[in-house]
């Protein structure tokens, strides 16, 4: 057990490495959020309330972490490094779980910038909006990191992805939207933390027949 | 160790290897020859469990952590320094005292000066010389080298071929190269491959 | 299984599907009372219901042979899976057609957002759709096999999980629905007709998944033979 946590440690340590090396991804998704804020800002009526507004925060989320899980393979697949990793030892769901954990820093990373811009253009950020929002992180880590896997092996890979990736994300700005805007948040967050729980559970038993070959 | 019978491979409707019938013993040093295109790095994979076979049996009798590989990609991150990448790989491997065993191969292959040096500054041949620390960062038990030759510069094909030289106890090599002329009398068994 | 044998099993189900449905569209429009409700244009619910229900059964049963594959390496199954996703968006895209024309005969719009098993069906069109690219964009092999069966066991999973959301979204956006619409209360006649078309749409299915397989089945073999030859 401590051997798996290990690996899933080492494999984390390595993605928080490469990226704050190579300055690739995060600095991407923080201008690409805010300007996706901004943007929506003209797309919206002046008279829109802030049903409107919580539902673009969402997407603008959603196209970000798109942004990520994109990338979080790409890096990989050049060179073929995985390799590297599949010839190792480890748990082949070491590698989902340490891959997810470097997802989920990189979105909130976007976040801590996202949400007080949004509460600086919009209005006010609640304790239920941010609890959604981490909640919605791990889903989409989870799914997302598996789902760029699947579409690595494929051609017109960045194409693929938002495509695998979209039907699952529905379930997810249900949730977040619902906490909110919903009078009873609760609902919604525990829906947010069901879906977590079973496609968390289900992406990391099936890393393994994904990513090798 | 390693035995194949009426092994293939097919990438979507291009066969690389068919009918293929090997067997290796331990402390085997079995050479691989064969134009581009007949298969050599195919079985090699094969062989090292990344990809798996679509028609026969292939059976390896080593876990994981007892195999070393290097191919055509030196497996190496680019953003990390000669050093982190074999620490890494040292985690992974569960190497007792990888960090002395990391600068040892460092040091051995000449890469020492190099060690905190960001990876995508290398050379090729220095790459390529880190790719083989990594190879033999957990002292394998079965070594798969695919044409390790062609990228390695004049410093690198000596150590590589003194690394060859030192009498592993047990240690088994596939080695897989178009110019065998190099290895002259070491392996104990060749194999070549037809383009299919 | 042997092909001639496959080929007479295609056409029982064939000639039973052809039958049921016959019968059951028969009962359907002619037999079952007209509901107080809704009056006879709720008789497309003899035809809708049961293709949504098949639609469910074959990604079912899809995810069962993805599963058979993962779990016994059952090589066989990535063709069952795939025909099965197939035959699924086939009426899956048949739900959303006779949804449609249903809630344009009740209410007058071609869509609406209410109609929870619509949107169901919408995602899952999204979804599965998804699955046909991710096919078409890995090459052939064991990789591509697992992979698809991983993404259809996913889509099982997304079934009810959508669903759930589905109701959820209702609550929030809708909560005055303008559109309700309760499931028939169904006299034994209804309940009869509607079995018999069920039974009816489920042997169409099988019958097109039995056909459609013998077909990739034997576009694989003649692939495998070329090959054998050059």
């Amino acid at each position: 057990m401590t051997g798996y946590l290990a690996d899933v440690a080492a494999l984390a340590r390595k993605d928080l490495l490469v990226e704050l090396r190579s300055r690739d991804t995060v600095p991407a998704m923080l201008l690409f959020v805010v300007g996706a804020l901004v943007v929506f800002h003209f797309a919206l009526p002046d008279d829109s309330s802030g049903l409107a507004a919580a539902g673009m925060l969402w997407i603008a989320l959603l196209f970000t972490a798109l942004l990520a899980l994109v990338r979080s393979f790409v890096a990989e697949r050049e060179g073929a490094v995985i390799d590297g990793l599949i010839l190792a030892p480890c748990d082949r769901s070491a590698i989902w779980l340490g891959k997810t954990l470097s997802v989920v820093a990189f979105l909130i990373f976007a976040e801590a910038v996202a949400l007080p811009a949004f509460a600086l253009f919009y209005e006010p950020v609640s304790w239920e909006l941010v609890a959604g929002v981490a909640l919605a992180d791990i889903g989409i880590a989870s799914v997302g990191t598996l789902l760029g896997a699947m579409a690595a092996a494929a051609r017109a890979r960045e194409l693929l992805l938002p495509l695998l990736f979209l039907p699952l994300a529905i379930p997810l700005v249900v949730g977040g939207v619902g906490a909110t805007l919903a009078e009873d948040p609760a609902r919604y967050l525990g829906f947010l933390a069901l879906y977590d729980l079973i496609f968390a559970i289900l992406s990391w038993a099936s890393f393994e027949y994904v990513v090798t070959e | 160790m390693i035995h194949a019978r009426g092994l293939g491979r097919r990438f979507g409707n291009k066969r690389v290897l068919a009918g293929l019938d090997l067997d290796v013993d331990r402390g085997d040093f079995l050479l691989v020859t064969g134009a581009n295109g007949s298969g050599k790095t195919t079985l090699l994979r094969l062989i090292a469990g990344l990809i798996a076979p679509t028609a026969g049996q292939l059976e390896v009798d080593l876990d994981r952590s007892r195999l070393g590989f290097l191919g055509h990609d030196p497996l190496v991150y680019r953003e990390l320094t000669p050093l982190e990448n074999l620490d890494l790989y040292g985690r992974l491997y569960r190497i007792p005292e990888r960090r002395e065993r990391a600068g040892m191969l460092l040091e051995r292959f000449g890469l020492w000066a190099a060690r905190n040096e960001s990876t995508s500054a290398l050379s090729r041949g220095m790459l390529q010389r880190l790719a083989l620390s990594r190879a033999l960062l957990h002292e394998p038990d079965l070594l798969l080298l695919d044409e390790p030759f062609a990228a390695l510069d004049a410093a690198g094909a000596e150590l590589l071929l003194g690394e060859l030289e030192r009498a592993v106890p047990g240690r088994t090599i596939v080695l897989s190269s178009h110019q065998p002329e190099r290895l002259a009398g070491r392996p104990t068994s060749r194999l070549a491959l037809a383009a299919a | 299984m042997s092909t001639s044998l496959r080929n007479n099993g295609a056409v029982a189900l064939a000639l039973l599907a052809a039958v049921l449905l016959t019968l059951g569209l028969g009962l359907a429009l002619l037999w079952a009372p007209e509901d107080a409700d809704q009056g006879s244009s709720q008789r497309i619910f003899y035809i809708h219901v049961p293709v949504a229900l098949t639609a469910y059964a074959c990604f079912g049963w899809a995810a069962w042979k993805a599963f058979r594959l993962l779990w016994k390496g059952d090589e066989r199954a990535d063709l069952e899976s795939y025909t099965a996703v197939h035959m699924g968006v086939i009426f899956g895209v048949l739900t959303l057609i006779t949804g449609s024309i249903w809630a344009k005969i009740s209410w007058g719009v071609w869509w609406t957002w209410s109609e929870r098993q619509l949107v169901l069906f919408l995602i899952l069109f999204l979804f599965y759709s998804a699955y046909f690219m991710l096919r078409y964009s890995t090459e052939p092999g064991p990789r591509r096999a697992r992979t698809s069966a991983v993404y259809a066991l996913f889509g099982a999973v997304l079934l009810p999980v959508s669903f759930l959301a589905i109701r959820l979204a209702d609550q929030l956006l809708h909560p005055s629905p303008i559109f309700t619409r309760d499931g028939p209360q169904m006299s034994a006649s209804m309940f009869f007709s509607f079995c018999v078309c069920l039974a009816g749409m489920l042997a169409l299915a099988a019958a097109l998944y039995t056909i459609e397989l013998t077909g990739k089945r034997a576009d694989a073999n003649l692939r495998e033979l070329r090959e054998r030859l050059a």
